[in-house]
C-alpha cells in the first residue's frame, strides 16, 4: 500500500513540478504541431494519401515530440540530486517507475490531446472513438520503454541523443502496431481479424515491458 | 547500529575501499575523516544505499542497506540540497513524508523547527540558499532517523543553519541515533564525534574514540598519520 501512495506521490509531485515550469509539455506540443505543419505543407496530401500516411505520421510525431517529455523524465531529478533523496526512500523500486510512467503518461496524453485536433483539420480526417484504446496503448508502450531507458541514461553525457538511439529500436513492434492500427481504425475499420491481432500485439508488448521495467529498475538506478 | 565489514569497491581497477571494517552503536557519532579521494564519499554512498560494494558486507540494524527497512532507518544529506525547486517548502515535505510513511502533521513542526514555517507556501526556488539547507535539514530529519548519514553536511552552510544542525544532531543523539559524517571542517565535526575513522587510500588508517588531544589541536590526527 505504501508503495501505491509513493507511486501517486511521486507523479503528483512531477505533474505539479511540470505545471508550474511547463518545460517538457511546451516544447513537447510546439514541435509535435512544428512537424504536423511542416509535413502538411511539405506534402499537401490527397484523401487517399492522406489515409494510406495517416497512422505513421501521427505516431512519428508522437515519438519525436514524446522523447522531449521522456528525456525529461529522470534528468529532472539531477538538478539538486533529488534522485538521490527518492533512490534513498524507502520505496520499492516499482513505485518509482510507475510514478514516473504515470506522469509521463498524462503530460503525453496532454500533447496528444492538442496535436489530435490540429491533425485532423490540417490532413481532414475524422477522428474516431476507437483510436482511443490504440492511443492508450501505444502511448504506454512509448512511456514504458522511454521511462526505463530515461533512468538507464540519466547519468550518461549525451543523454538527450542516447535516448533516442536507444528507445526507437526498441519500440519498433510497438510503432508498426500503433501505426498499422491508427490508419486502419481512420479507416472505419473494427478490432477484427489481422487489427485485433496487431491490437494482442501491442497489449503483449505493454505486458513484457511493463513486467521488465518494474523488475529491473533498482538494478538500472542502483546496480 | 552500523556494521561494515570487509567492505572493498572498485571504480574500474581503481579500490576505493580497501578491506574497511567498522562499527556504529547508536547514539554514537562517529566522524569520517581523510583527504580528498580518500573513499569517504564512496562508503557514505553504500551506508545510503547508492551503491553495493564489490566485496564484504555493511548491515544496518542487521538489514542490508537497499533493503526497505534498513531505508526508513536512515536520513542521508548529500552534497546536493535535495529538494524540488517547482515546490512549495510545506509541499517537498509532504512528498517525503508520504514517502517514508510519516504523520503529515509533522510537516508544520519541522517547518517551525527550521523556522520556514512563515514561508511555507513559498517555492523553493525562490528561497535562499540557507533557506533551501535548512529545508533539506528538515527533509532529512522529518523520519526521526536510527542513522544519520552525512557527507560534508556543514559545507557552505550559513552560521545559522550549522547552529540548526548541531544542535539536531545532538538532540537525535539523545534519543539513540547513530551518526556517520564526513568532512573536511575539523572542528565542528569533532566536537559532535564520539568515535573518529581516518581513511587514507581507501584503507582504515585511525579508528578509535575522540580523545581531548583532538579536540585541541584538530589537525593532530592528519599530521600524526602522514597527511598533514
Amino acid at each position: 500500500m505504501i508503495g501505491v501512495r509513493a507511486a501517486i506521490a511521486i507523479a503528483r509531485k512531477d505533474l505539479r513540478s511540470e505545471l508550474r515550469s511547463k518545460e517538457a509539455t511546451n516544447a513537447a506540443i510546439s514541435f509535435a504541431l512544428v512537424i504536423l505543419l511542416i509535413l502538411s505543407f511539405a506534402f499537401e496530401p490527397t484523401e487517399e494519401e492522406t489515409h494510406a500516411i495517416a497512422g505513421g505520421l501521427l505516431w512519428i510525431v508522437f515519438a519525436f515530440s514524446g522523447t522531449l517529455i521522456l528525456n525529461r523524465t529522470f534528468a529532472r531529478e539531477l538538478q539538486n540530486d533529488t534522485l538521490e533523496a527518492l533512490i534513498a526512500a524507502p520505496v520499492p523500486g516499482w513505485a518509482l517507475f510507475l510514478g514516473k510512467a504515470a506522469s509521463s503518461f498524462a503530460m503525453m496524453a496532454v500533447v496528444e490531446v492538442v496535436a489530435l485536433p490540429v491533425f485532423a483539420i490540417f490532413y481532414s480526417v475524422n477522428l474516431v472513438w476507437s483510436l482511443v484504446p490504440v492511443l492508450l496503448l501505444g502511448t504506454w508502450a512509448l512511456v514504458v520503454v522511454g521511462v526505463a531507458f530515461s533512468a538507464l541514461t540519466v547519468n550518461v553525457q549525451l543523454r538527450e541523443v542516447m535516448l533516442p538511439l536507444l528507445i526507437y529500436p526498441t519500440l519498433v513492434p510497438a510503432l508498426i502496431a500503433s501505426m498499422i492500427l491508427t490508419g486502419n481504425m481512420l479507416d472505419g475499420q473494427t478490432f477484427a481479424g489481422d487489427n485485433l491481432t496487431w491490437l494482442r500485439l501491442l497489449v503483449g508488448f505493454d505486458i513484457i515491458y511493463t513486467s521488465l521495467a518494474v523488475a529491473l529498475i533498482d538494478i538500472v538506478l542502483v546496480g | 547500529m552500523v556494521a561494515v565489514d570487509g567492505v572493498w569497491k572498485y571504480f574500474g581497477d581503481f579500490p576505493a575501499l580497501r578491506d574497511v571494517s567498522l562499527n556504529v552503536s547508536p547514539g554514537a557519532c562517529l566522524a569520517l575523516l581523510g583527504r580528498n579521494g580518500a573513499g569517504k564519499t564512496t562508503l557514505l554512498r553504500i551506508l545510503a544505499g547508492f551503491s553495493q560494494p564489490a566485496k564484504g558486507t555493511v548491515t544496518i540494524a542487521g538489514d542490508a542497506p537497499r533493503d526497505l527497512k534498513a531505508r526508513a532507518r536512515v536520513g542521508y544529506i548529500g552534497h546536493g540540497i535535495a529538494v524540488w525547486d517547482e515546490l512549495s517548502a510545506e509541499e517537498n515535505l509532504r512528498v517525503f513524508a508520504t514517502l517514508y510513511g510519516v504523520d503529515h502533521a509533522r510537516i508544520p513542526i519541522w517547518l517551525d523547527r527550521v523556522g520556514l514555517l512563515r514561508v511555507r507556501e513559498g517555492l523553493a526556488r525562490e528561497f535562499s540558499r540557507g533557506m533551501r539547507q535548512r529545508l533539506a535539514i528538515a527533509r532529512a530529519f522529518l523520519h526521526d532517523p536510527e542513522l544519520l548519514v552525512l557527507d560534508e553536511p556543514f559545507t557552505s552552510l550559513d552560521d545559522r543553519a550549522i547552529a540548526l544542525l548541531q544542535s539536531l544532531l545532538r538532540e537525535a543523539r539523545e534519543r539513540g541515533a547513530a551518526v556517520v559524517m564526513s568532512t573536511h571542517q575539523l572542528r565542528e565535526a569533532l566536537e559532535l564525534a564520539s568515535d573518529v575513522v581516518l581513511l587514507k587510500n581507501g584503507r582504515v588508517a585511525h579508528a578509535g574514540v575522540r580523545t581531548e588531544q583532538m579536540l585541541n589541536d584538530p589537525a593532530w590526527l592528519y599530521a600524526r598519520y602522514g597527511e598533514g
